[in-house]
């Protein structure tokens, strides 16, 4: 995909600071392209989740954009223990996030739920005690 | 759509050439061209960061000379609330409203009054069954054009409600017209003490057709010298003109003013631009949890700090506090059924904005275009040296990558890379 446009970002797992960098940077990259405001949104909505989730369960990991002029692809991959049961990890309110992380304000079984409600598609690949890999999809033309 | 007529602008005798605007600009606006700086005009939003921290005095801000006022009409001054705090050893508001009568003004109409009527207007605002929250205040215009320009989907949540100083001057014409029916309504002129150049900007960027309450603006530094002389701060007996503003009213020069004049504990205000930048962005993200309303300043600690007043902004503060507590301020704000009757909750539209804050992107018009620039630019950014270091011109590598591939720039402007080969 010789028209692609790529960005990389690596999430900082050490650092609830720095969570959110990578989605707040790909929102000014969407913006300067000129995407819908609506698009740029939703992917600042999930991928801000996406991110929270990797430095909550999985040290850090992985963000690459991959833009083209009618999709928008971001997969996030984490090398952290892994989703043992998706189907469950989708309910909203469920979550395995320890209590300190909890009392917090993160961790509310919100973000997987949240990353597919604000998104076209998302595929989720994952293998206990190896690593999540999430790929979140934009149709452009379908939502302008 | 308005005009907007920026304020900010450069001196190329003063300008030296140096980073320190360009690298200090929140919105990358600036770039080092033939030496000297250059503001881009559709990504500026005259917050005066470069004014502030230019060490060559070689920015300024345009707004109407206090020289060239004509005092011979029938001018009402506007004084923005931080203008109270700009004065030591002031015991009492109304040495500020007399001074600025026997400067030659014919009338007075503070804008921290106008700021009441505005708090209940908002409170109104915030009432309505199709309100998006948190509404985000309005009242400083960096911040609007910011969201404005790069904030698409926070643009609706912006408080329609005119500002204090649009207000001040809507109801200081009222007041004059009523009481001096014989006077020629173009004779009537209301000006504006404007702490900050984007507040001048603003109020000269108005829209065809559109009602104009502010005709002038000058600036609180312009001002100062000439109403200190005219003060009379040790005076006794108290001076014959008295304010009309209250405690609340004079709290909206400082951060979270506005929002604590709302009684409502769930606000966040935050101050200085790269601080309300990062709210932004929350904002969007949907992170700030159970928020209704949002206050945010360009300058720290609020319109006290801005760059067009002359103390000091922390210190301007402790003098509005003490201002505040020994004044002889009213406490009880004026109240919105003083100029209308808005028991029905309806706002009318004379006292909201002409015009919706919509989107106005600054970005490209053409995606595919666009996708292809920044493409070419990303392979060029890995050539580069990427210390962001600003001797090319641009403010970060990364941007001057893309001015390259735009034709703005030449590669050969970067010295470090020519350098390194």
């Amino acid at each position: 995909m010789s028209d692609t446009l790529h960005y990389h970002f690596d999430v900082d797992g050490a650092s609830f600071a720095n969570a959110g960098r990578a989605s707040v940077e790909t929102k000014k990259l969407l913006r300067q392209l000129g995407v819908a405001p609506n698009v740029i949104r939703s992917i600042s909505v999930a991928m801000y989740e996406g991110e929270i989730n990797m430095v909550i369960h999985a040290h850090g990991g992985d963000a690459d954009v991959y833009i083209t002029e009618d999709t928008i692809i971001i997969i996030l991959k984490d090398e952290g223990p892994g989703i043992r049961n998706v189907e469950e990890a989708m309910k909203e309110g469920f979550s395995t996030a320890p209590e300190n992380i909890r009392a917090l304000g993160f961790g509310a079984g919100m973000g997987l739920p949240n990353m597919k409600r604000y998104s076209d598609e998302m595929h989720i690949d994952t293998k206990v005690g190896v690593g999540t890999t999430i790929e979140l999809w934009y149709h452009l033309n379908k939502q302008q | 759509m308005a005009k907007y007529t920026h304020s900010v602008s450069i001196d190329p005798e003063k300008c030296t050439g140096c980073t320190t605007c360009l690298r200090r600009c929140p919105v990358e606006a600036i770039r080092i061209r033939d030496n000297k700086a250059v503001i881009n005009p559709n990504s500026c939003i005259d917050c005066g960061e470069c004014i502030r921290v230019c060490k060559h005095s070689a920015k300024h801000a345009s707004y109407d000379q206090l020289s060239d006022l004509d005092f011979t009409k029938y001018l009402i001054a506007l004084p923005a609330p931080s203008l109270f705090g700009q004065f030591n050893h002031m015991n009492e508001a109304d040495h500020v409203i007399q001074g600025l009568l026997d400067m030659g003004f014919k009338d007075v109409y503070e804008v921290a009054k106008a700021a009441e009527y505005v708090t209940d207007l908002t409170r109104l605002y915030m009432n309505r069954p199709d309100v998006v929250l948190p509404a985000i205040s309005s009242a400083c215009p960096a911040v609007v054009r910011l969201i404005k320009l790069r904030y698409p989907t926070l643009c609706d949540q912006l408080v329609p409600v005119l500002t204090p100083y649009e207000l001040a001057g809507k109801l200081a014409k009222e007041r004059a017209a009523k009481e001096h029916p014989e006077l020629d309504p173009d004779d009537i002129k209301t000006v504006f003490i404007s702490p900050c150049p984007a507040k001048v900007s603003w109020a000269k960027s108005v829209m065809e057709g559109q009602k104009v309450y502010v005709d002038l603006v000058t600036s609180m530094n312009d001002v100062y010298m000439e109403l200190l002389s005219k003060m009379k701060p040790e005076a006794e007996p108290s001076p014959e003109a008295a304010s009309e503003a209250g405690v609340v009213g004079i709290g909206w020069a400082m951060t979270s003013g506005e929002a604590a004049s709302l009684m409502n504990d769930e606000y966040l205000s935050a101050d200085g631009i790269d601080n309300v930048i990062k709210v932004l962005d929350d904002l969007e993200s949907g992170i700030v949890g159970q928020i209704k309303f949002v206050e945010l300043n360009a300058c720290s600690p609020g319109c006290v700090g801005g760059v067009l007043a002359p103390t000091n902004g922390y210190v301007a503060r402790v003098r509005l506090h003490n201002l505040r507590k020994t004044g002889g301020m009213v406490v009880k704000p004026n109240d919105v059924s003083d100029i209308g009757d808005f028991s029905s909750g309806d706002i009318p539209d004379e006292y909201t904005e002409a015009e919706a804050f919509t989107y106005m992107p600054d970005g490209s018009p053409n995606m595919l275009s666009m996708m292809l620039a920044m493409k070419k630019a990303e392979a060029l950014a890995e050539k580069l040296p990427k210390k962001d270091c600003g001797a090319c011109g641009s403010p970060t590598c990364r941007a001057f990558a893309l001015d390259v591939v735009h034709g703005e720039a030449k590669l050969e402007d970067c010295k470090i890379r020519t350098e390194m080969e």
